[in-house]
Parts: C-alpha cells; sequence; structure tokens
C-alpha cells in the first residue's frame, strides 16, 4: 500500500461524509449533541491539506502523520479516538516494505483495540466500536483464509451495516448519549454512522479496482 | 438562526480576540495552540488550568486571572479542546509546584486531557468534576456530567493555589468540592450551534426538559411545562435526593448557585432563587452564600440549573477570597 491509495482513500471518505451531513447530523441531534458531523468535517479536511506530505511518506509514517494531524484538530471523543486508530494502525506497518491484505488487517485490528483502550469501551456500548469491531474480526478472519480482496470488500459492508443496525435498539453506555437511559433506544450510534460510511467507501473503492 | 456572526468558521477566534482585548489588564491569548492566560504569570504557586468547548462562556477563559484559573483551553464549540493546546497552556504557566487539570467530566474532555497528562513533563494532578445528579452514575458508564459545580470548584481551587498551597491539597479540595456539590438543570429551548444552525432539539411551548446538561444533550425526561414553584421544586428535591444517595447531610450551612443557560433573562432567575431559596431553608439548609447570574452557559438556551455545595468553614474561607476575572470579581 503507497501513501497516493492512503490519499485517494481520504479522498473518497471526504466526499462520502461531507454526502451523509444530513444522516449523521440527524442521528447527533436525535441523541447526542449535534457536534459530531462538523468534526468529522474538520478532521476530513485536515487530512486533505496533508495530502502533498503524505505523498511523500511511507504509509505508516503517513499513517502515523494523519493521528497526529486529527488529535490536533478534532476534538471531542472523535479526536483521540481515530487519532489513536491511525497512530496504532501504523506500528505494525512501520517492519514492512511490501504488505500483504493479512498485514492490513492486523493493522486495522491493532487501530480498533487502540480505541477500545482510549475509550475504555467494548462492543455493545452504542458507539463506533459496534461497526469497527464485527468489521475488524471479519477482515482478519477472511484474511487469513486467503480470500481475495474484492471478496473481503464486500463481505466487510455487509457486516458494517450490520454492525450499525446492531445500535438502534442498545442502551448507551458511553459517549454523550449514555445520560440517556432507555432514551437513547431506537436510535442509531451517529459515531457508528460515520464509520459505517468510511468503511463503505474504501470497500466501494476495493470493488470498483480495475 | 439568528446570530452575531460573520463566517461561522471564525467566530471562536473573533471572540476570544474580543474577549482579549476587552480584558487586556488580566488576561492574554494565544492562537494555535489556542489558550488564554493570565497577563501576569504567577510563580511558587500550582497552576490551575481547564478547558473544554466554547459555548459556556464565561467559563473556562472568564475565570483565568487572580484567584482562580492560571490557564484556560478553549475547543471548537461544545467540543473538548486538543492536547496540543493543554501542554501549551501547561508550558506557558506552570511555576514549579505542578500543574492541576479541572476537567468536566465527559468523554472527549477526558481523553483529550488525558492523552496530554501522558506527554506532560510536569508533575500534574486531575479533578474531574461531575456535579450534575440528572445523570445516574454506573461503574459502566461515562458517569455524570461536570456542570455548574465547576464554576465553585475553579474559584475554591484557585484560592487555595494562591496560598502556596501543594500539588497534593489542591486536588484533595477540588475532589471534596465535588463530591459536597449537585446540580440539575431544565430547560425551555434548545441551543443552537452556530455551525450546525438549527436547533440541537425540537421542543413545544409547552414542554421542558428536565435535567438537561450543558450542551443541549436531552435530559431524563421531557415534561409538561409548569409554574416555576413547581419545576424548582422537582430540582430541589432531586439535589436532596442527591445528597441523601451519597449519605451527605441534609442540612447546615450551603452555597445556593442559580446559573443561567444563556437566554434567561436575571428577573427569571431570581424568581428561581427565591423558590429554591425558600424551598432549601425549609427542608433545614441554611443559605450562607448565593450566586445568581450566567456562570456556565449552553449558547442560547432557555432554561437554569440549580446547584447546592454543602459548605464547611474550608470551602467558604476559599469561596470569600479576593478574585480578579472577567467572570467573577469580589474582594479586589
Amino acid at each position: 500500500m503507497h501513501s497516493s491509495v492512503i490519499n485517494r482513500y481520504a479522498a473518497a471518505i471526504r466526499d462520502a461524509i461531507l454526502a451523509h451531513e444530513a444522516d449523521i447530523e440527524c442521528l447527533d441531534r436525535e441523541i447526542g449533541d449535534g457536534d459530531h458531523y462538523i468534526n468529522m468535517k474538520r478532521g476530513c479536511e485536515a487530512i486533505a491539506s496533508l495530502a502533498d506530505e503524505l505523498n511523500t511518506l511511507s504509509a505508516a509514517d503517513a499513517l502515523n502523520k494523519i493521528g497526529m494531524k486529527l488529535l490536533s484538530t478534532i476534538g471531542g471523543a472523535s479526536g483521540p479516538l481515530f487519532a489513536s486508530f491511525f497512530m496504532s494502525m501504523s506500528k505494525p506497518l512501520k517492519t514492512s516494505d511490501t504488505m500483504t491484505t493479512l498485514q492490513i488487517a492486523l493493522a486495522f485490528e491493532a487501530g480498533v483495540q487502540a480505541i477500545m483502550q482510549r475509550g475504555k469501551a467494548q462492543a455493545g456500548e452504542k458507539t463506533m466500536l459496534d461497526v469497527l469491531i464485527p468489521v475488524a474480526a471479519a477482515f482478519k478472519q477472511l484474511a487469513e483464509q486467503g480470500q481475495s480482496g474484492k471478496d473481503i470488500a464486500a463481505a466487510l459492508k455487509t457486516i458494517a451495516s450490520d454492525g450499525l443496525e446492531s445500535t438502534r435498539n442498545m442502551l448507551a453506555t458511553k459517549g454523550r448519549a449514555s445520560g440517556l437511559g432507555e432514551r437513547a433506544i431506537g436510535h442509531l450510534d451517529a459515531g457508528a454512522k460515520s464509520c459505517q460510511v468510511m468503511i463503505d467507501t474504501i470497500c466501494d473503492l476495493v470493488l470498483s479496482k480495475q | 438562526m439568528k446570530k452575531f456572526v460573520n463566517n461561522v468558521d471564525h467566530m471562536l477566534v473573533e471572540s476570544l480576540t474580543g474577549f482579549a482585548t476587552a480584558h487586556g489588564d488580566l488576561v492574554e491569548v494565544q492562537f494555535d495552540p489556542t489558550f488564554v492566560s493570565r497577563k501576569q504569570k504567577s510563580h511558587n504557586k500550582v497552576a490551575i488550568i481547564s478547558g473544554g468547548g466554547a459555548g459556556h462562556e464565561p467559563l473556562h477563559a472568564g475565570y483565568v486571572g487572580k484567584g482562580m484559573l492560571d490557564a484556560a483551553c478553549p475547543g471548537q464549540v461544545f467540543t473538548s479542546p486538543t492536547p496540543d493546546q493543554m501542554l501549551a497552556a501547561a508550558e506557558a504557566v506552570h511555576a514549579d509546584k505542578g500543574v492541576l487539570f479541572i476537567v468536566k467530566n465527559y468523554a472527549g474532555d477526558v481523553m483529550n486531557f488525558e492523552m496530554a497528562t501522558e506527554m506532560l513533563p510536569f508533575e500534574h494532578a486531575t479533578v474531574l468534576t461531575s456535579d450534575d445528579c440528572a445523570v445516574v452514575n454506573s461503574t459502566y458508564t461515562t458517569g455524570r456530567r461536570g456542570v455548574a459545580g465547576t464554576v465553585i470548584i475553579e474559584k475554591c481551587v484557585g484560592s487555595l493555589a494562591e496560598t502556596g498551597a501543594d500539588l497534593a491539597s489542591c486536588k484533595a479540595l477540588g475532589d471534596k468540592i465535588n463530591l459536597h456539590t449537585s446540580s440539575i438543570g431544565a430547560a425551555l429551548t434548545s441551543c443552537t450551534v452556530p455551525a450546525a444552525g438549527r436547533p440541537t432539539f425540537d421542543i413545544s411551548d409547552s414542554e421542558i426538559e428536565m435535567g438537561v446538561g450543558i450542551h443541549g444533550e436531552p435530559g431524563r425526561r421531557r415534561e409538561a411545562m409548569r409554574t416555576a414553584d413547581a419545576i424548582v421544586d422537582d430540582m430541589v428535591n432531586a439535589i436532596v435526593h442527591d445528597f441523601e444517595a451519597k449519605q451527605l447531610p441534609t442540612q447546615g450551612e450551603i452555597l445556593l448557585l442559580v446559573n443561567g443557560l444563556g437566554a434567561t433573562p436575571l428577573m427569571e432567575l431570581y424568581l428561581i432563587y427565591n423558590t429554591a431559596a425558600k424551598l432549601l431553608t425549609e427542608k433545614g439548609f441554611s443559605i450562607a452564600r448565593s450566586l445568581v447570574g450566567n456562570y456556565i452557559t449552553a449558547i442560547d438556551m432557555a432554561g437554569a440549573s440549580l446547584t447546592v455545595c454543602l459548605l464547611d468553614n474550608e470551602i467558604k474561607q476559599h469561596w470569600d477570597s479576593p478574585v480578579h476575572t472577567a467572570g467573577l470579581r469580589w474582594g479586589c
């Protein structure tokens, strides 16, 4: 994976987040405090501003750079969580020049574990982790089985969207919605929605590759 | 949305610049990373630093000055500041006795301050404020939110730090006040985050949101609008139940803070105070200190919060000591 691929993914993610403004903002208004979309947009724009510099870096260094930039740009809960994800994803990739699908899956898993650690959160708490944990597990399993990138991407799209849907009937025990008790039930989590949108976008790019 | 705004992306910088100019005798502001610090750096004291999302003015920048904070880190509206701001603020104001962070208990604030402390080269401690009794505490959740009690904690811990007290004593006083303070808010309307451009929640003229947070996040219950007396009675009872649940005294001297959330006039806040004072006195409390006004707001939300702090001589002494900030000033 070259850092130009990371830039291409980042640009596509920014377009997708902007396109989903209404959905994401609506969810955050229902059970959050209305700043999630604004923070995601600020993060996407910060990464876009790094594009030229990222092109000169290795993939691992580019991911670390993205993490540092997000840490000083987003704030809120999303800032430290996404920063921890990218910085931790970068570490296992540092040792390898060329990377296999399995290595990327393992790096993704390390990133998700960093989010769990930083947020002191597990699956089932109505957060982004309800999308990220099942996606990381399936990504690793399918990569270990030697499945093709396209097959994995197709499978992860479904898993991400199932993960998002699973937040609907959860009580929130982490994040801003955690003060709401039963009132959070029936609403999707906005952070889970953003993650589903980002994963879906990357999978679509993989699927459309010639 | 109708607000005084040029460009929503520039609001924070324009407002902070105005703040720093208006109070140029007390504070100065730095940008990128952004923090507000005292004009005159203090020496030989624990540095008290707080921070949080913008939109709660005068909290926190309005409490930078003698007798209160050494620095404050404002984030974007309702969004926690970032670790680089906290590190830059600590670097600028630390005075060799350590740094005490006062952090309101929200996931984002806790994580950003935590990442800052992991990188901080000085002795440090953190007081986590969690006075909002509307949120039921549990080991499994983010827990109670930090709201108006934060102002009392910043005032008293700031006062103690001025005496040259050490880091552990400052943290201990902050933790003690947090335990002995309980707050609850009620909203009549939503607030509008400028960048979002529309109200965070919909609420009709005949409803109130009981237990609302300071970001427009919903409370525990949507209720029918009633008389002020009936609403305040529920708020007072929630606070008294919270003290009972914490096995704290439900009598004795208290500080009563009636705080406006941004769009409720002082006339109504004093009316709320009148009822709350009467009810609390009937229950056996003695109101020794009072504060009424807009001290921790939720942008333009109409609503108010009640805060009761159980006083002892130490807290009273530090509440009364001189303070000179943009948001609180007495005794000097």
